[in-house]
């Protein structure tokens, strides 16, 4: 700190913070099996129900990628038995709700927000899309076919290719997680309505589903909801599938993935990380905040602030129930790509090797701690937290200790965290970009050999 | 009123105001429920203010007002507030600049202090260094989000094709490279004593705050702060309602489908006929039962994509935009004539009051939802105190919304969408891709 800084005006100094707790929440359950967690929260007229299915993409057979999402979708796209989707959204839109469904990897969830008054109809059309899903021939198509979309867009938009090719070079061929989500042409067109409809009445069953609902309703209320809409839904358990999540036996990589005149190169730079529910969460977390997590962290002061390399650059892990990807992420000016690879090689190094200091330790628990209120504003985001915990079965005094968790983090644990999970040997480093301007610089940086592909991912010269 | 059946439960969020003598307009909104507070102050500048040859300069300098003040680091100010366990961002747009944190209530202190302290004394802690360095940020951040992005570019070519030339909302907001290296340490020093001033602001503190305490801290941080000595006034922004011809711009880009902008010249934000403008746009492009989603992505299978939206812009006149993407062999001028036909056919035609229902349902709950977060509230109190002096309006909106009739949607689409009334902004794949020229079947194979 110079001497100027001691002169500077004094900060204001905080009063005491006022009590805070996570919304109070109460648990059902229904005789067929269907799990209810009811968060009443009256500030505004407004509900949100969350309907969780345990049909994820890492349920997703080989060379199906892709049915996990499609099945989500069709849910309430490809419409039911009474209406087609057109139709469908039309009846949830005529209520002013909104109404969403979509898979990510461990789970299904169809959300959908109302104003309060509404939430009895609202709920209705839920039971309605939950039980008697028409998966019309015609939107599996259609759905099919703006996938096909995507994946030709994404040839030309740097930032979800660098995404997307990244899985690929990180985790072995076997693994689900090396393949996108949402499928690729192949898996794509491999998939029919058979299987969607057998994905469906395999995955999507009462033993397997917890409905969350948040917002200006009773528990009582909603389980009365519950029971007069779904109670009668017959099903069992599905199974747990279990993703592998092996890692990509290679040494340190680059994979540039040519685009010519890029005036910046996408960069992604990480390896496979730790599961959800690993021991290790909370510090990996913490350690993450002080590396990349925040906008005061030190690869967004280095790259940003000190370089002027990029808008932004960031770090974090993918949480899953296996382990998801650890990953740096950025986008810098075509001429300093290698220069901005060496300043985030340097300070993963940097993490491992000394401990942090304390004031960059403070600052990343107490912002954790300090902002924790501020992520439950509203009731899509109380559900989506619920929803977690649903899906990864976190205790259920998982967000009362959450701050008793971070704020008792230490300088040790950080380097310790960084040390066992940060392996800076492994990692692989996507580029998307020119290479007759980054090429060069790549080579002389020495972080391993330069395999070039097209945007295809296809082996190029 | 009756909607879907059930009564309305009219919603109001309570307002004070008040102005310190140096004219700074503070509007307070109190919400106990949660520890959380949001500071949010509006200074009334945006790209329309700029110079010609300094085009980029007010989202420029708002990168500057993070690099410190008298009082305060570089970078500090984000340091503290994160310290503090806040969120904190600012932005700018056409017609204003935004800067906003929301804190634990009990920092409420520290945040007017950090935004007290910048407004008053910015100019000590400007040096070229930060200004070179934020500027490469800048020109990366143009990189991002246009240069290196599919389409991206529509962001400036769209108002450029819809305003004259020599209109303050026709040049580029984030500016083009040569004007971000010609901006000067002296231009941020002109521009921040021209337009920084407390009577070109309104401060907007909502959330978890005693107005009594909250009054004494915005006096004590914000009221020593001089007044500025006048800014130069925009010059007539008014506009002919249409712009009297269908003005066309094509544009080769480097992208796998072809992408329609089709913009109208609309009324201004905040008059009884913007809103059914938003109506029209809400029946045209919002969420999934949307006209354009329905008929184009749904059931004739030729977009990929279809939303509307208005700029909301205040002076002068709006723009109504419609963006449409086409599906994997659909041609550009076949995706034009297609998006043309439909609105043709709401002109000719009309909208019924289902439609209409709809989409006010659709508006309000999103609306109320947004109204759930302290930053987002504290947003629309300074937007309606900006533009209007009356930060009250927020509580107008929804009713607003749901006094639309479909006759008035029907009278702005016969003024204002026909033929003289259009501007595209539409992208095709140059020669290299070959996406727009094989049908949806040949995609897959040629993948």
């Amino acid at each position: 700190m110079s001497a100027a800084t001691a002169l500077k005006a004094p900060r204001p100094i905080p009063g005491a913070p006022r009590e805070y707790h996570f919304p109070r929440f109460d648990r059902r359950r229904l005789s067929n099996g269907l799990e209810l967690v009811v968060a009443p929260v009256t500030k505004l007229p407004l509900s949100t129900v969350a309907i969780i299915s345990d049909a994820g993409a890492a349920c997703d057979r080989q060379g199906r990628e892709g049915t996990a999402q499609l099945v989500a979708k069709l849910m309430t796209e490809g419409g039911t038995e009474r209406s087609d989707g057109a139709e469908l959204t039309a009846r949830f839109e005529r209520l002013g709700a909104s109404i969403d469904s979509h898979a990510d990897w461990d789970a299904a969830a169809l959300t959908m927000t109302c104003m309060a008054e509404h939430l009895p109809a609202a709920f209705d059309l839920l039971g309605e899309v939950m039980l008697t899903p028409a998966f019309r021939a015609r939107e599996v198509e259609r759905l099919k076919a703006e996938r096909v979309a995507e994946l030709l867009q994404l040839r030309a938009e740097p930032r979800g290719l660098a995404d997307e090719q990244f899985s690929r070079f990180v985790y072995n061929a076997s693994s689900r997680y090396a393949k996108p989500d949402d499928g690729d042409e192949a898996s794509i067109a491999a998939i029919d309505r058979d299987l969607l409809l057998s994905f469906y009445e395999t995955r999507y069953a009462p033993g397997g589903t917890t409905i969350v609902v948040v917002g200006d309703v009773t528990v009582d209320q909603a389980e009365e909801l519950a029971q007069r809409v779904f109670g009668s839904w017959k099903g069992g358990k599905p199974a747990r599938v279990t993703a592998d999540d092996l890692p990509v036996k290679r040494e340190r990589a680059v994979h540039l993935i040519a685009k010519a005149d890029a005036p910046q190169s996408e960069l992604r730079i990480g390896h496979v990380g730790i599961p959800r529910n690993h021991p290790d969460f909370f510090p990996v977390n913490v350690m993450n905040a002080v590396l990349g997590g925040l906008f005061n962290s030190r690869i967004n002061m280095n790259l940003r602030e000190v370089h002027g390399y990029t808008y932004g650059a960031f770090s974090g892990i993918q949480w899953r129930r296996q382990a998801g990807p650890f990953v740096v992420s950025t986008a810098v000016k075509s001429e300093v790509t290698a220069n901005a690879a060496r300043e985030i090689l340097l300070e993963i190094n940097r993490i491992r090797a000394e401990p942090v200091l304390p004031e960059e330790l403070s600052l990343a628990t107490s912002y954790l701690d300090g902002v924790f209120p501020i992520r439950f504003e509203t009731t899509s985001a109380i559900a989506a937290a619920l929803a977690v915990l649903v899906v990864h079965g976190l205790p259920e005094d998982y967000y009362d200790r959450y701050r008793e968790h971070v704020r008792s983090m230490t300088i040790d644990r950080l380097l310790d965290a960084a040390q066992r999970h940060l392996h800076p040997d492994s990692l692989q480093m996507v580029v998307v970009g020119d290479p007759s301007v980054v090429r060069a610089p790549l080579e002389a940086l020495g972080f391993g050999p330069i395999s070039l592909y097209d945007t295809l991912g296809n082996p190029a010269r | 009123m009756v909607l879907g059946g059930v009564q309305f439960r009219p919603m109001r969020i309570p307002i004070d105001t008040f102005s310190l003598p140096n004219g700074l307009f503070v509007t307070l909104s109190e919400d106990h429920t949660a520890p959380i507070v949001a500071v949010n102050l509006w200074y009334h500048v945006g790209s329309a203010n700029e110079r010609p040859g300094r085009t980029g300069f007010a989202h420029l300098f708002e990168h500057m007002l993070f690099q410190g003040s008298a009082d305060v680091e570089a970078n500090e100010h984000f340091e503290l507030v994160q310290r503090a366990g806040g969120t904190l961002n600012g932005s700018t747009w056409l017609e204003r600049t935004n800067y906003y944190e929301t804190v634990p209530s009990n920092q409420l202190e520290l945040a007017l202090w950090l935004e007290a302290n910048r407004m008053g004394k910015l100019l000590p802690a400007m040096t070229q260094q930060k200004l070179d360095t934020q500027r490469e940020v800048v020109m990366n951040e143009r990189r991002w989000t246009m240069d290196n992005q599919p389409y991206g570019t529509w962001m400036e070519r769209l108002p450029a094709l819809c305003f004259p030339s020599d209109h303050p909302f026709h040049h580029s907001l984030i500016g083009s490279m040569e004007d971000l290296t010609a901006a000067s340490l002296d231009d941020i020093a002109n521009f921040f004593a021209t337009y920084y001033t407390p009577d070109n602001a309104v401060l907007s503190i909502a959330g978890d705050f005693d107005p009594a305490e909250a009054r004494r801290l915005i006096e004590r941080h914000f009221g020593a702060i001089p007044r500025g000595k006048g800014k130069p006034p925009l010059p007539d922004m008014s506009l002919p309602p249409v712009f009297g011809q269908w003005k066309r711009e094509v544009v080769p880009d480097d992208v796998m489908l072809p992408r329609l902008f089709l913009a109208f010249r609309s009324p201004a934000f905040g008059t009884d006929e913007y809103y059914a403008a938003s109506v029209c746009g809400a029946v045209l492009g919002l969420r999934n039962a949307s006209r354009l989603r329905r008929r184009l992505v749904l059931e004739r299978q030729i977009a990929a994509e279809a939303s509307a939206f208005t700029y909301d812009l205040s002076k002068g006149s709006d723009l109504l935009v419609v963006d449409v993407t086409a599906r994997p062999g659909v041609h550009a001028e076949q995706l034009e004539q297609e998006v043309a036909h439909e609105i043709d056919t709401l002109v000719r035609d009309g909208v019924g009051p289902e439609e209409v229902e709809r989409s006010v349902a659709v508006i309000q709950t999103s609306f109320v939802s947004a109204l759930q977060e302290a930053g987002e509230r504290a947003d629309r109190l300074s937007m309606f105190a900006t533009y209007f002096g009356k930060p009250q309006l927020v509580n107008d909106e929804v009713d607003r919304y749901r006094a639309v009739t479909a006759e008035a949607v029907n009278a702005f689409a016969r003024e204002r969408l026909g033929e003289d009334n259009r501007a595209s902004l539409l992208y095709v794949a140059r020669d290299d891709n070959p996406g727009e020229l094989v049908g949806a079947g040949a995609a897959t194979e040629a993948l």
